[in-house]
């Protein structure tokens, strides 16, 4: 079939979504939906629809961002805009039939914001919300809009016309699109696509392969999973591109086994681009041939790294190859040519193609193009994903979209580029978040996690916890990554079990010097970043763990006791039943106390406390025996 | 050999690269890499036995002890651990009264814990077997544990 006519069907079917004369319902079912309830809210309106003989319908989206507000759905009335509403559980789902689907009541207060024409309604243009505002939605123009597992969706949208110009293009005129474009590696490294496809196109094999790293394994982010759960043929359609680009005629996605909806989205991605001919043999008529294959990672964070990726995609453990190497351009997968880019990199492919690449490098700053998506996530208001033009600034990011710290509290650090990236604290508020800018600054744009972190989180604490993640995920080749990350988290153990000594400061400094210096690759090379940024910034929570034995945060356990406040004890004894070291005592009705030397500080007595009390405290430092 | 595995095997063409793909599919279809079906892999494959360990125990995924039926995993990426994912870990084993990695005697539950299963924004979260269960307080799992045992009843 001719794309024209592939194209024809896909806009007839989407149009006739838009001019629906029934009520069409969007459901926000990606993994973050899900697990909020998005399907039980949807099983409501069936059950709804059936039950009062409403034709209307359903389709499920990806994620449009602000996953705080899941599940969001949004409905479209015939000829009326488009409303989001967030948080709508099976009880608002039923609300929303009766009121705004049967009835006229728009229920403004559960909206969220709508896209379309405003008219009449009492409700935000959502673009126009702080939480958008700022944003700029070129990965993300899709999600939440359009139905990932329906081809026809994606190419109704200018899916797949990219490949279409791109197999008409002589090879090395996409390259240099990629090239004004600007566009740099979104897995984290930066390294620029344009020159890595050159490489790719310039390696002599006849076989070469075409690689997507959806080994996304940064705690804390969850970028490339919305992408292939909210429009997984973005993917498949810069990776063949790829393909025709250098040459190659298979591709393999790396995706992680933890992220089960996205390898099924994957999967049925790929079935529906090969029956309409836009994968496999011949496509689209033009004699380039390219499949795509699925591997899925066993669960080696170390795997992110390519020649880890690409040895464990051999039947082999995934240790990175000892450098200098030759470029994976050069000798990759199976000792072959093989382009390796990350979901988000082959994502934005597709659109460099359609609008040119001056349209990119029009986004950003000088030297990041376009924009960064950013998983936004930790203790402040709105997380959710997010993207945003690169030069963006941190305050504007958390303030602005982020809505700011939750509950109250105060803003402490910023944790960028996941267990190799570092913490920053607020005097780099006002840092533009670029690749160059962020690493100047001691962190790193990484692949995209952002964890946003108050006084309750103890940095010492948050440095021990990067600790134990990578010596448990170093694959043990290089010595100082194995035993130098194992040494210092045994000192930062000791630290928050209250028994540091003054000379380990110096110590973690000197072996993560070590460790850093001494590794062969990017996960040991960047391996103690955790730690010698949070010694840097906050040497003086270090120093209040190990002299005062305190922990102001409230997060280590040895450092903090409970007590009771005699004023507002009731003596309901409820703590004290709670109490699983029988170290609470009191008469009912009377004053209860804590027995210091009993405690071991599990908070299961504050956890109970009933809210109208409030009357068990938790203190830093470690109470003399006996109480207050 | 065990029919299962024949079955599994007949999809492949005994190639080195094919060997995890191959034992994801045994641990799939056994729950865990039983010995002896580790040894048939190690022939069909052409590879000793002691590489074919090499490669399994390098990688989280694979279990070399019977598995519950019920896998709970409790999520410990940065976003859960800044948001309490520590206390929801203790609150799993006081309640499955087993340790982080053990199964329970019964085969019904194995807990375990991932370095980040992706749904920060709405973290704690665990996944229990291929579901999401986010925004978690200890609360919320004792409850979980009470309707999942009225379910069984």
């Amino acid at each position: 079939m001719k794309f024209s006519e592939i194209k024809k069907r896909a806009d007839d079917e989407w149009k006739q979504l838009q001019q629906s004369k029934e009520p069409t319902l969007f459901i926000g079912a990606a993994t973050c939906g899900r697990s909020a309830g998005a399907l039980e809210t949807k099983k409501t309106f069936q059950e709804e629809f059936e039950k009062r003989g409403i034709n209307a319908n359903i389709v499920e989206v990806g994620c449009l961002g602000p996953c705080w507000a899941e599940p969001l759905i949004s409905i479209v009335k015939p000829g009326g805009p488009n409303i989001f509403y967030k948080n709508v559980t099976a009880k608002r789902a039923t609300e929303l039939v009766e009121k705004f689907i049967i009835g006229d009541d728009p229920l403004p207060e559960f909206a969220l914001g709508l896209v379309g024409d405003k008219g009449d309604y009492d409700i935000p243009v959502l673009w126009d919300l702080p939480n958008f505002k700022a944003q700029q939605r070129v990965l993300f123009r899709n999600f939440g809009f359009i139905d990932p597992t329906n081809i026809n969706h994606y190419i109704a949208n200018d899916g797949y016309s990219g490949l279409e110009k791109a197999i008409s293009m002589e090879q090395t005129a996409v390259i240099e699109e990629l090239k004004t474009s600007g566009l740099r590696g979104r897995g984290g490294g930066g390294f620029p696509a344009g020159r890595k496809w050159e490489a790719g196109l310039q390696a002599k094999e006849k076989e070469k392969y075409v690689v997507c790293n959806a080994d996304e394994g940064d705690p804390g982010a969850f970028m490339d999973r919305s992408v292939l759960e909210g429009e997984p043929h973005s993917v498949l359609e810069g990776m063949i591109i790829a393909g025709y680009t250098i040459g190659a005629q298979k591709g393999y996605i790396y995706v992680r086994a933890e992220y089960p909806l996205a390898v099924k989205r994957l999967q049925d991605a790929i079935h529906q681009a090969t029956d309409m001919g836009l994968l496999g043999e011949d496509i689209l008529g033009s004699g380039f041939s390219f499949e795509i294959s699925l591997f899925q990672g066993a669960g080696a964070f170390v795997c992110g790294e390519s020649t880890a990726l690409t040895l464990s995609m051999e039947g082999r453990r995934g240790m990175p190859k000892a450098s200098p190497r030759p470029r994976t351009t050069e000798e990759g997968l199976f000792d072959k040519p093989t382009l390796l880019n990350n979901v988000k990199t082959f994502s934005y492919v597709p659109q460099i193609i359609n609008r040119g690449g001056a349209w990119l490098s029009a986004i950003g700053t000088e030297k990041s193009k376009g924009t960064a998506v950013f998983a936004l996530t930790g203790m402040v208001n709105n997380c959710g994903l997010i993207e945003v033009p690169m030069g963006l600034t941190v305050r504007e990011i958390i303030y602005d979209i982020g809505g700011g710290i939750s509950n109250d509290k105060t803003f402490k650090a910023v944790q960028t580029g996941g267990p190799s990236g570092g913490c920053l604290p607020k005097q780099f508020l006002d840092t533009p978040v670029d690749y160059d800018s962020l690493k100047a600054a001691g962190s790193m744009m990484g692949s995209g996690g952002m964890v946003i972190m108050d006084e309750t989180t103890c940095m010492v604490d948050i440095a021990r916890y990067f600790l134990d993640f990578t010596q448990k995920e170093s694959c043990g080749q290089c010595t100082l990554c194995k035993l130098g990350t194992k040494q210092m988290l045994n000192i930062l153990e000791d630290i928050v079990d209250g028994k540091g000594q003054p000379k380990d400061i110096d110590i973690l400094l000197e072996i993560g010097k070590a460790v850093n210096g001494g590794s062969l690759c990017g996960l040991g090379q960047s391996a103690a970043n955790p730690v010698l940024t949070t010694i840097k910034y906050f040497r003086e929570e270090y120093e209040e763990h190990i002299n005062e034995k305190r922990c102001s945060a409230l997060a280590c356990k040895a450092l903090i006791s409970y007590c009771i406040d005699a004023d507002k004890c009731k003596g309901c004894t409820i703590c004290a039943k709670a109490c699983p070291a029988d170290a609470i005592s009191g008469e009912k009705k009377e004053v209860h106390v804590i027995d210091q030397s009993k405690c071991i500080q599990c908070g299961m007595c504050l956890e109970k406390c009933p809210k109208k009390f409030r009357a068990v405290e938790c203190v830093p430092g470690r109470l003399n025996e006996g109480g207050k | 050999m065990e029919e299962r595995l024949e079955k599994i095997l007949s999809c492949y063409d005994g190639k080195n690269f094919e060997l995890i793909p191959i034992l994801q599919e045994v641990q799939h279809e056994f729950g865990y890499l039983p010995e002896s079906e580790m040894s048939e892999v190690a022939k069909f494959v052409g590879l000793p036995k002691s590489r074919i360990y090499g490669v399994a125990t390098f990688f989280e995924q694979f279990k070399f002890t019977p598995q519950g039926k019920n896998l709970v995993t409790v999520c410990r990426g940065t976003a859960c651990h800044v948001r309490g994912a520590k206390r929801i870990l203790e609150e799993f084993e006081d309640k499955l009264n087993i340790k982080e990695g053990e199964t329970t005697e019964d085969l019904e539950y194995t807990l375990g814990t991932a370095a980040c299963i992706g749904c920060c924004a709405l973290a704690p979260c665990v996944m229990i077997n291929d579901d999401v269960e986010a925004k978690l307080t200890p609360k919320k799992v004792a409850k979980f544990f009470s309707k999942e045992t009225a379910d069984e009843i």
